[in-house]
């Protein structure tokens, strides 16, 4: 059997790449770990120097404010320096192939790459290329994966409800173009969540989704009945190609997130979403700022999160 | 080899830091069995300021040759540690070390009056200038062995000897 590109010869995560084939015992570390960065985060001085002296390159193919912003927060709390390359704007833009960005870049001493871009499986090419001090964490490729999105869902999810193992949680949207599903799904199934859910459109769900293990819903009623967890997708406009809704009007009136639709969740159900929020197209702004909501508290602990997983993969 | 009672030893220092607590006085504990002992010392002395929780994970030195620590807790530390006169507390003195990293952490929280340390057993070996103003017990402990406080089921602490390896 082929060994996980992530993981050292000893089972240690060396890459983040992937929610996917990561064991159990794995992803509790991360959260476990995590938590003890949040508590980092609240004191006066939220800083600890565990990276002192490493660089962390940042990566990114793809415009993020969000996710490059609270990997940098991650890595200078971890007393890391930070690089962040804009990468459409530099070489690539001149004809540089990726592999050999990435190899100027280790030429400068880098010990971590975060990487964010359009193509599905790049940070998996970097990971294979990068020398055996170097670490790969993937900030999002392509519609395939996001793992410290997911993780920051997961770790809010049990920040909240403490056991996954009673939870019924809802992932609303367009499952198709989100990697932020496709890394959570993996991630609840993986941690024992009996219940997972997707909703959507048929256009907006991926063939063949029931084999990660989910219940298919197309109407918003019947999926988000007695849920414990709405996870909310965006609409991702720029990935969509082809007519696959009608309008953002009439996505609204099915699949938008108000607090009637909520209704039918548990009374204490609580409400997600990755960022950023398109009021008015799958969110309400009743619900978006409404008590149910958790969609700024996902934010802080994703510094908690990333600072987990990059001082977990530079320790292996 | 014969190993000095835990238990007395936990009696004999909280009568020797009695003298030393006065109203700025606060206590921390680093895990896992120096706060163990920091709960007893703690309600022994019926200090006021809650008892702080400190794991020094994201302090060792070590991190660079083994990694960060699978498990580590979350520090609190519950009063302010401006102008605190701090016992610090551990149940092993061995290289220093981790009384490095957690005086390190303590200085991310603030500027303490004072710092003493409080150890159950000092077994030498030390690799920094650090030493121990409370000690319940010198122990020579032999080569490729670990001495570590222990917490028994009916909750009552032991010191043991076992394999470092």
């Amino acid at each position: 059997m082929q060994r996980n590109p992530q993981l050292n010869a000893n089972g240690e995560l060396q890459h983040l790449l992937s929610i996917e084939g990561l064991p159990r015992e794995l992803l509790l570390q991360i959260l476990d770990t995590a938590e003890s960065f949040v508590g980092v985060t609240e004191r006066e001085v939220k800083k600890v120097p565990l990276l002192r002296g490493k660089s962390v390159f940042n990566l990114f193919f793809e415009p993020s404010t969000r996710t490059r912003t609270t990997f940098e927060i991650a890595a200078k709390r971890l007393s890391a320096d930070v690089i962040n390359l804009n990468i459409a704007l530099s070489s690539q833009s001149k004809g540089e192939s990726l592999l050999d960005t990435v190899a100027n870049l280790s030429a400068m001493h880098a010990d971590i790459f975060v990487v964010r871009h359009n193509s599905s499986g790049a940070p998996f090419l970097i990971a294979r290329h990068v020398k055996p001090h170097e670490h790969v964490v993937n900030a999002g490729d392509g519609r395939h994966a996001h793992p410290t999105q997911g993780l920051l869902d997961l770790f809010t999810i049990r920040h909240y409800k403490k056991d996954f193992t009673r939870l019924t949680v809802a992932i609303v949207g367009d499952v198709l173009h989100s990697r932020v599903a496709r890394s959570l799904i993996h991630g609840l199934t993986t941690l024992g969540a009996p219940e997972v859910r997707v909703i959507g459109p048929q256009t907006l769900l991926p063939a063949g989704v029931e084999s990660l293990g989910v219940r298919v819903f197309h109407d918003m009623r019947s999926g988000l009945k007695d849920c414990d967890v709405v996870v909310m997708l965006r609409l991702q406009n720029e990935r969509m190609r082809g007519a696959l809704l009608p309008s953002a009007q009439e996505f609204f009136k099915n699949y938008g997130l108000t607090l009637d639709k909520l209704s039918v969740a548990k009374p204490e159900a609580i409400v997600m979403h990755p960022g950023p929020m398109n009021r008015g197209v799958e969110i309400d702004s009743s619900v978006a700022d409404g008590p149910h909501s958790v969609i700024l508290p996902q934010v802080t602990f994703g510094i908690a999160v990333r600072m987990a997983v990059m001082s977990i993969v530079a320790g292996n | 080899m014969k190993l000095p009672e835990a238990e007395k030893l936990c009696e004999q220092l909280a009568a020797e830091l009695k003298p030393h607590v006065g109203p700025k006085s606060a206590m921390v504990g680093l895990y896992t069995g120096g706060v163990w002992l920091a709960e007893r010392l703690h309600k022994l002395l019926g200090m006021k300021t809650p008892l702080g929780l400190m794991d020094i994970a994201f302090y060792r030195d070590d991190y660079a040759a083994r990694g960060l620590h699978h498990d580590p807790k979350r520090t609190k530390i519950p009063f302010d540690v401006n102008g605190a006169e701090l016992l610090l507390v551990d149940d092993v003195l061995y290289s220093g070390r981790t009384v490095r990293a957690a005086m390190n952490e303590l200085f991310d929280y603030g500027r303490p009056a004072s710092i003493r340390l409080v150890v159950l057993a000092d077994r030498g070996g030390r690799q920094l200038p650090i030493c121990a103003q409370h000690c319940g017990a010198k122990v020579a402990v032999p080569d490729g062995m670990r001495l570590r406080l222990k917490r028994i089921a009916d909750g009552a602490l032991r010191l043991e000897l076992e394999d470092a390896a």
